[in-house]
Order: structure tokens, then C-alpha cells, then sequence
């Protein structure tokens, strides 16, 4: 431990000699790390901020979809074949142990008319597990509807928060407002939390909520009854999506009679597609960053090397001078090693806490999340050192191998 | 008689020099008593600093053997003639060969460092050696700040430290003035008193009178071997 503290000491002191050419032999370190401190703050920022979209679009969601129509060799798409029904999402309620919440949705473009005005929008026709399923979603004013709402068929609507700013003044108390849809008179009981448009632009906010019940009875006739476009199941856990995936369709498989060779008429989707997506932009970013920290650390390290045979040339006859008191080969190498690696440490702590510095900066002016993570600054500064050993070892072992009458000799 | 603490028998070395190769020694034979406080002399390339670097375990002779302690050190490896030079060798050169960078004490501590780090008394013992030679109140000055005999004497101290067997000391007088020379020689013939075996290679024959024993080299051979 002594000997460390003072081989150590040494390096210090052999650094403090030469200040301005060791800060200018630790640039490219300092340069260096703080580029990947700053990337990896910027891409973590960044990935984190997709992250949380895809998770604002439902938890642990998967979304089962009817087959398409087939007529005349003209395939019609998902949801033109209804094959789903209620019975289908109740089933899986019940016999798919991976699900914790289903929900079951039908839609269909209304007009809808306040005292005041008309806008033309989507009514979902869906359950009270709807909001569940599609994650945390609060309301901006009232309540969604409940179970009982659904049981009796009542005449209630929520609205989305794009709907209530259409159809009511700013400001105006929609909850208790009544509007007509199709000529229908309902009820407002809620109205949404704004939650913005999905990546592909649509908003979300743009639709109104009625009971399935309702839908059916007043809103849809009584054409296809029982009939939903689309069913919302929640996984009980991110690991359980691909087992509720598997139980889902060997239920409907089932369900539909379809044989095991014939094609499903209903396709599951979940959003492990928009994961992977992440992913895939993250891997890009993160090869980006490894290839900008390589270049910069090879050309920092070059510049230890660099400097650390110009040091062990200055000081040959220090190095005889040690030899000959008995100094190993061993001690010489450990000598320079920890001096270059010193060297090395120190830039890239200075390259970290500029690299934060500069993420802080970049966050507050451009507004662009960062996220510093300590893994990414021991990463940092542990690569530093790697690269002062890597580096110094060359210039090291030159010295270590020097022969003690010429080095003593040398003027 | 006393024990021989080196004994070179057919000790030979070789440089080769520009396609030539010259014979720096020439088959020597001779042996040091335990204790003995001997000069080496002769002209300069008489190979007396030959022999000094291979007496001191800094360089390895082309052929005969070296006996230091009753070990055969003729060829043995870097790593264990670093190890010797450390536990019984010390050295003592003309330009004093300080680190300019260290303070005294530090330059005394510094063959300790190899191979006790951990020695609680490394300190009292690098202060000890420096009250030998009469330095302990400089002991935190810097080589520059030190006159060239409080230089040596430090040199000394290093020398010292590690309990050597052997001090060897190439023209120690060299940088400086007689009177100080003078001191430092007497300071060497201290330690002979003390039983450590002491070998001064210089050209200088007062020196030389001041020792009780002269070896003087011409050409890679021993001319005379005097004894008083």
C-alpha cells in the first residue's frame, strides 16, 4: 500500500512539473470523454423520451384485431371480416390466466350536435376497462363510466378533450351539458385529459366514449350484434406479454374452430413492434458513440504515448539513478504506468464533469432531455484509465527495459 | 586472514566497438577481504570503471566468474542482481546522482522503497543514515539547495541506508573541492572502521595514500597490487 501511495505520489509530482504540458497531454481525454459523457446523455434523453411514448400508449397492451374480408381474390385489411365478438373478450377474461384486463371496442364516424354547434368525430363504443387498459389516463373534468352505465345502456358520453374544446366554449362546465349524437340525446359525464396525436399524427383527444351497451342498441341497430372491432387485453406484467399473446390466440383459435392448418381470422398485435423500433434507433445511436469515443480516445491516448517517451528520454538518467539503488524492471514499468494512467484519470474526471456540464447546458437551452447516469460516468472514467494503461505501456516498458550504466551516463 | 568477500578469477570483458572488439579486462584475478578499504586506479580506460560497473552488478563479464558472498553472481538475472544491488551494494558516484526532484530524505528513502515499502521505520532509518553523515538538519532540502559535498554526503546516506556490505565509489571526489574530498574520503574510511568493505576507483594517488590498499590497472590487467 506504501509503495503504491508513493509511486503514486510520485506521478503526481512528476505531472506538477510539467503543468502545462500534461493539461495539454490530457486534452484529448478531456476532449474525449466529455463527448461521450454528452452523447450518452443525449441518447439516453432521447431514448428515454420514446420510451415514455410507447409506454403512454397502453401498459403491457396487446390489441386483437378481426381478420379481413376475403371476396374475389380481394383481401379487405383488419376489421373488415367481423369475427370478433363480446363473448370472445369475455372468454378471454376468463380463461387467459397472463390477462389482467380486457376490453372490447367498437367504433363508427357520428356527427355530433352541442346547443351551440356540430363536429363530426369517432364514437368508441367500449367498456370502463378501456382506461385501464390503455394505461394512466386521467380526466380533465368529471368521471369515466362505470359498469352500471354499461349494464343499462345508459346515455352518457365522455369526450375527448379535442371534442369538448370544439363543441364548448373555453371555460364552459362540459360535465352535465347535454349533446345529441345520431339524434340521440346524451348525457356529458367526463371529459378527457388532453394526450396528443400518435406518432402517425392522429389525435387521440378527437373521439367520444360511449357505453358499448349503448352503441349497440341506439347508436348501431342491431345489424351485427355482439360484434366489436377491436379487443384491448393487459398483460398482468412486460414478461407475461408474449405468454398472454400465445394464450390469446390458442383461446380464439379454439374459439373460431379454425383448423390447425388454416389461417387465424383475427391478428394480435402488441407493441413490442414500437420497442423494437427504440431499439433499433438506440443501437444506431449507441455504435455512433462508440465509434466518436474510440477515435477520440485513440487520439488522446497517442497523446499520453506521446508524451510519456518524450518523459521516460528526459529522464533516463533518473531511471539509472533507480536501477542502480535496485530498482526492478517491475518498478520502472509500474512507475510509468501509473503516471501515464494518473494522467489518463485525471483527464477523463475533468472530461465528465465537463461532459455534464455541457449535457446541463445543452438541456436548458435547446430543451432537449438528458439523462446523466452514474454507470456512464464510472464507464467514462474507468475507460480513461484503460486507455492511460493501454497507452503508457509502450513508453513503460521502454523504460523498464533501459540499461543502467547508459542510462546513468546519459547527460 | 579474513574471509574474502569478492573473488574474481578470469574475470574478462569484451565491448565490441565498430566492427573491433576491445578487451576491456583481460582475465583478473583478485580477491577483497571483508572490511578492506581499497582503491582502485589507474588512467582512464585502464578498466577500472569496467570493473567497477561489474563489481557493482550494473554490467555482466564476457567470461570468468565473479564471487560476491559466496554467491556465483557472474550470470545471474537482471531481477536478482537489481535485488543485490539493492541489499548489499552501495553506491556512490562522481556527479552525485540525485533525484533532483526529491528532497534528501527522500533520496535516502528511495532504496528502501523497493523492497520494504511498508517498513514503519523506513523514515528513522533514512534519518539515521543522514545523522551519520552529519546531514539530519538538511533533511528536507532539495539537492539543489545543497552544496556539492552536502550532495555526496547524501549520496552517502543512500548508500548507507539498506546496511551494505559493499560500498563502491567511482571518482567520489571528483566534483569537488580537496578539502571537501578530503572530508568525504575520511567519512568512507569511517565506515571501513565500521567492517563495511569499501571500493574507491579514482585516478587521484593522494586518494589513493589514504587507503590501505591500491590496485592499479593499465591496459585490462593488473600492474601492481600494494598494500600498506
Amino acid at each position: 500500500m506504501d509503495y503504491w501511495l508513493t509511486v503514486l505520489r510520485l506521478a503526481v509530482r512528476a505531472m506538477l512539473a510539467y503543468k502545462v504540458r500534461s493539461l495539454l497531454t490530457m486534452l484529448g481525454i478531456i476532449i474525449g470523454i466529455g463527448a461521450v459523457i454528452i452523447m450518452i446523455s443525449v441518447g439516453r434523453g432521447a431514448n428515454a423520451a420514446i420510451q415514455a411514448q410507447i409506454n403512454d400508449l397502453g401498459s403491457n397492451m396487446l390489441m386483437i384485431f378481426s381478420g379481413s374480408s376475403k371476396a374475389g381474390g380481394v383481401r379487405g385489411g383488419f376489421g373488415t371480416r367481423p369475427t370478433l365478438r363480446v363473448k370472445d373478450a369475455e372468454a378471454i377474461g376468463r380463461e387467459c390466466p397472463a390477462v389482467k384486463v380486457v376490453t372490447y371496442l367498437i367504433s363508427r364516424n357520428v356527427q355530433i350536435v352541442s346547443p351551440k354547434t356540430n363536429w363530426g368525430t369517432q364514437v368508441y363504443g367500449t367498456t370502463p376497462e378501456y382506461m385501464e387498459v390503455r394505461g394512466d389516463w386521467p380526466l380533465r373534468e368529471g368521471q369515466f363510466f362505470t359498469a352500471q352505465h354499461l349494464k343499462a345502456g345508459a346515455s352518457v358520453v365522455v369526450l375527448g378533450s379535442s371534442v369538448a374544446d370544439n363543441i364548448f366554449d373555453p371555460g364552459q362546465a362540459a360535465v352535465g351539458q347535454m349533446i345529441r349524437i345520431q339524434n340521440v340525446p346524451f348525457r356529458v359525464i367526463g371529459v378527457m385529459e388532453t394526450k396528443g396525436r400518435t406518432p402517425d399524427g392522429r389525435d387521440q383527444d378527437d373521439v367520444v366514449y360511449v357505453p358499448y351497451t349503448t352503441v349497440q342498441s341506439r347508436l348501431m341497430g342491431t345489424r351485427l350484434p355482439g360484434v366489436v372491432y377491436y379487443i384491448g387485453v393487459s398483460a398482468q406484467s412486460k414478461e407475461l406479454v408474449a405468454e398472454a399473446k400465445r394464450e390469446v390466440e390458442e383461446l380464439l383459435r379454439q374459439r373460431h374452430r379454425i383448423l390447425p392448418n388454416a389461417d387465424d381470422d383475427f391478428t394480435v398485435r402488441t407493441l413490442d413492434e414500437f420497442a423494437a423500433m427504440a431499439d433499433k434507433a438506440t443501437g444506431t445511436m449507441t455504435l455512433l458513440l462508440t465509434a466518436v469515443a474510440a477515435v477520440s480516445l485513440a487520439v488522446g491516448g497517442i497523446g499520453i504515448m506521446n508524451i510519456m517517451l518524450v518523459s521516460v528520454t528526459e529522464r533516463t538518467r533518473e531511471i539509472g539513478i533507480r536501477m542502480a539503488v535496485g530498482a526492478r524492471e517491475r518498478d520502472v514499468l509500474i512507475q510509468f504506468l501509473v503516471e501515464s494512467t494518473t494522467m489518463s484519470f485525471i483527464g477523463g474526471l475533468f472530461g465528465t464533469v465537463m461532459g455534464i456540464s455541457a449535457a446541463k447546458a445543452i438541456s436548458a437551452v435547446a430543451n432537449w432531455p438528458t439523462i446523466i447516469s452514474v454507470d456512464s460516468i464510472l464507464l467514462a472514467t474507468l475507460f480513461s484509465a484503460a486507455v492511460g494503461i493501454f497507452f503508457g505501456f509502450y513508453p513503460a516498458r521502454k523504460a523498464s527495459r533501459l540499461d543502467p550504466i547508459e542510462a546513468l551516463r546519459y547527460e | 586472514m579474513s574471509q574474502a568477500i569478492i573473488q574474481l578469477s578470469g574475470l574478462t570483458k569484451d565491448y565490441p566497438m565498430g566492427g573491433e572488439t576491445v578487451h576491456a579486462l583481460c582475465g583478473i584475478d583478485l580477491a577483497i577481504q571483508a572490511g578492506e578499504f581499497m582503491a582502485i586506479m589507474g588512467p582512464s580506460g585502464s578498466g577500472k570503471s569496467t570493473l567497477m560497473h561489474i563489481l557493482g552488478l550494473l554490467d555482466t563479464p564476457t567470461a570468468g566468474t565473479y564471487t560476491l558472498e559466496d554467491e556465483d553472481v557472474s550470470a545471474i538475472s537482471r531481477e536478482r542482481r537489481a535485488d543485490i544491488r539493492n541489499q548489499k551494494i552501495g553506491f556512490i558516484f562522481q556527479g552525485f546522482n540525485l533525484l533532483a526532484r526529491s528532497n534528501a530524505l527522500e533520496n535516502v528513502e528511495l532504496p528502501m522503497l523497493y523492497r520494504r515499502p511498508s517498513d514503519p521505520q523506513r523514515k528513522e532509518k533514512a534519518k539515521e543514515a543522514l545523522r551519520m553523515v552529519n546531514l539530519e538538519d538538511r533533511a528536507f532540502h532539495q539537492p539543489s539547495q545543497l552544496s556539492g559535498g552536502q550532495q555526496q554526503r547524501v549520496a552517502i546516506a543512500r548508500a548507507l541506508v539498506n546496511d551494505p556490505s559493499l560500498i563502491l565509489a567511482d571518482e567520489p571526489t571528483g566534483n569537488l573541492d580537496s578539502k571537501t574530498g578530503q572530508e568525504i574520503i575520511q567519512l568512507l574510511g569511517s565506515f571501513h572502521e565500521k567492517g563495511i568493505t569499501v571500493v574507491i576507483v579514482t585516478h587521484d594517488a593522494g586518494i589513493g595514500q589514504s587507503t590501505n590498499r591500491r590496485v592499479i590497472f593499465r591496459d585490462g590487467f593488473i600492474e601492481r597490487d600494494e598494500v600498506s
